[in-house]
């Protein structure tokens, strides 16, 4: 199996199975790629939270794959950004709308991360490096595996956060934890140094499982998408050396 | 050692007994009633704005907001002094101009265009005030304008601008025009301190770390996520210090 450092930069995928494997352990937004780190530390204190934000991101993902694929020949180089950033936003008003239309409790447990959905840098980073590049199909398709590929992670992390610091899942309590006469639900798992804490045993556990110098080491100027704008980079500078 | 323990377990059973699962809607929702209260002059009440966004509602230690350049650019004290610095100005210009857009949005009924506006103007006015300070003043680029790219499309400054109008605005929950927005004002002042407080604590730490021994399966990502991790443990200390000091 390939790692994460060494995962194919081809854009082009031989079987629609590859795109899947691609986006679920190769190049997997969150825990390779290390993407979006802010709604996933976040939104994981339960596993329908969870859900709820993998779905909404993934909806979004794929749509704005789409029209900024279908649009990739007509926006000018130098305001690619703006409008970019101008079609995710969109999208996520409309998610938002629809959120708050038919499941208000995600929207009152997301709070402000389902907005922040726009400024999440998978969708922004997919934008840039796939869906600027490559056909409307394979585009959506990219959109749809990378979203599973954040729904898993989040969701893996939402699932132990619960069943540690709450002793349910997905709202069901579980009895052999909670009138445990010896295990008892950790609180802390839910609270921000659980969020923390969680994440970097998954990284280091999916690290672990791939390969060994598979582990993200730093967060650094490739990972960012503005990585092409960016001034730093422009400049000739690494930003943490 | 053995009352710190108990007296830490005490804390956070605290806390759970306040919340069975903590919701970071339920927080901002609790912030908005309590600010409402009348009794408090406002001056004092402004202060309580500001240390509640440095110590009880960190930005990104509690509220998990601004987490990628807190990871990524933290390791050297004074790039990470550099940052926070464009972050507060960021986030205070940010908020400067879109508080009075959302009351001329909210006016004209367009609401829902919260989220696509305030992007855009924060993606404008950060090209805007890094040509004006590579033009007009080089050294105060060289120092910090280099950063703003990085914050531009980031959680910290567009949470900002939207935590202030869900807390701060509107005559619902207890506000005037010109109060709300020396609220929100200080608020996003507040938020930038408690970002420079935990970048530079967190800078702190990873210096250490650099001499420590880790395992092999932890380097990298992982022990700085354990780092952050202790670190907002730490703040969670904090919890009740602005109520219990008369200021919220």
């Amino acid at each position: 199996m390939s790692q994460c450092k060494n995962a194919p930069k081809k854009s082009v995928f031989k079987t629609i199975g590859d795109a899947f494997v691609n986006g679920l352990i190769k190049e997997n937004p969150v825990l390779c790629l290390v993407l979006g780190t802010c709604p996933t530390m976040a939104v994981t204190t339960s596993a329908s939270n969870a859900l709820g934000m993998g779905a909404a991101a993934t909806l979004v993902l794929i749509c704005s794959n789409t029209v900024i694929s279908l649009l990739r020949k007509v926006i000018p180089q130098k305001v690619r950004i703006p409008a970019y950033i101008t079609i995710i936003a969109g999208f996520v008003t409309i998610v938002q709308m629809l959120v708050k239309a038919f499941v208000p409790e995600i929207d009152k447990s997301l709070g402000i991360f389902l907005p922040l959905i726009v400024v999440n840098c998978i969708i922004l980073g997919r934008a840039e490096m796939f869906a600027s590049k490559n056909r409307v199909a394979l585009s959506a398709l990219d959109g749809l595996t990378m979203g599973i590929g954040f729904t898993a992670a989040l969701l893996a992390m939402g699932i132990i956060r619960e069943v540690l610091g709450a002793g349910a899942i997905f709202g069901h309590e579980l009895t052999f934890i909670t009138q445990s006469s010896w295990l008892a639900p950790m609180i802390i798992f839910i609270l921000p140094p659980g969020g923390f804490f969680v994440f970097g045993m998954l990284i280091a556990l999916v690290g672990k499982l791939t390969g060994k110098k598979n582990q993200p080491e730093e967060f650094g100027c490739d990972r960012c998408p503005a990585a092409a704008t960016c001034s730093i980079r422009v400049k000739g500078g690494e930003l943490d050396a | 050692m053995l009352d710190f323990l108990m007296f830490s377990a005490a804390s956070l059973a605290d806390i759970a007994s306040n919340a069975d699962i903590v919701s970071l809607a339920d927080v901002s929702a609790s912030d908005a009633a309590a600010a409402a209260a009348p009794s408090i002059p406002f001056l004092l009440r402004l202060l309580g704005v500001i240390l509640a966004g440095i110590l009880t509602e960190n930005f990104v230690l509690s509220k998990f907001l601004g987490c990628c350049p807190f990871l990524g650019v933290s390791k050297k004290l004074d790039t990470a002094v550099g940052m926070s610095a464009a972050v507060i100005f960021v986030m205070v210009l940010a908020t400067a101009v879109t508080y009075p857009l959302y009351r001329l949005l909210d006016s004209l009924g367009l609401e829902y265009l919260q989220t696509l506006v305030f992007i855009l103007v924060i993606a404008a006015l950060v090209q805007l005030v890094e040509i004006v300070l590579k033009k007009f003043i080089p050294s105060l680029y060289e120092s910090l304008g280099v950063y703003l790219p990085l914050i531009t499309t980031n959680c910290a400054v567009l949470g900002i601008t939207i935590l202030v109008i869900d807390n701060y605005y509107g005559i619902s929950a207890g506000y005037t025009f010109g109060g709300g927005y020396v609220t929100a004002l200080c608020a996003a002042l507040g938020s930038g301190i408690g970002f420079l407080v935990a970048m530079v604590l967190f800078a702190g730490v990873r210096g250490r770390m650099e001499q420590s021994d880790i395992p092999e399966m932890l380097k990298g990502l992982p022990i700085t996520l354990v780092a952050a991790a202790i670190v907002a443990m730490s703040f969670m200390g904090f919890s009740g210090i602005i109520a219990n000091l008369g200021l919220q």
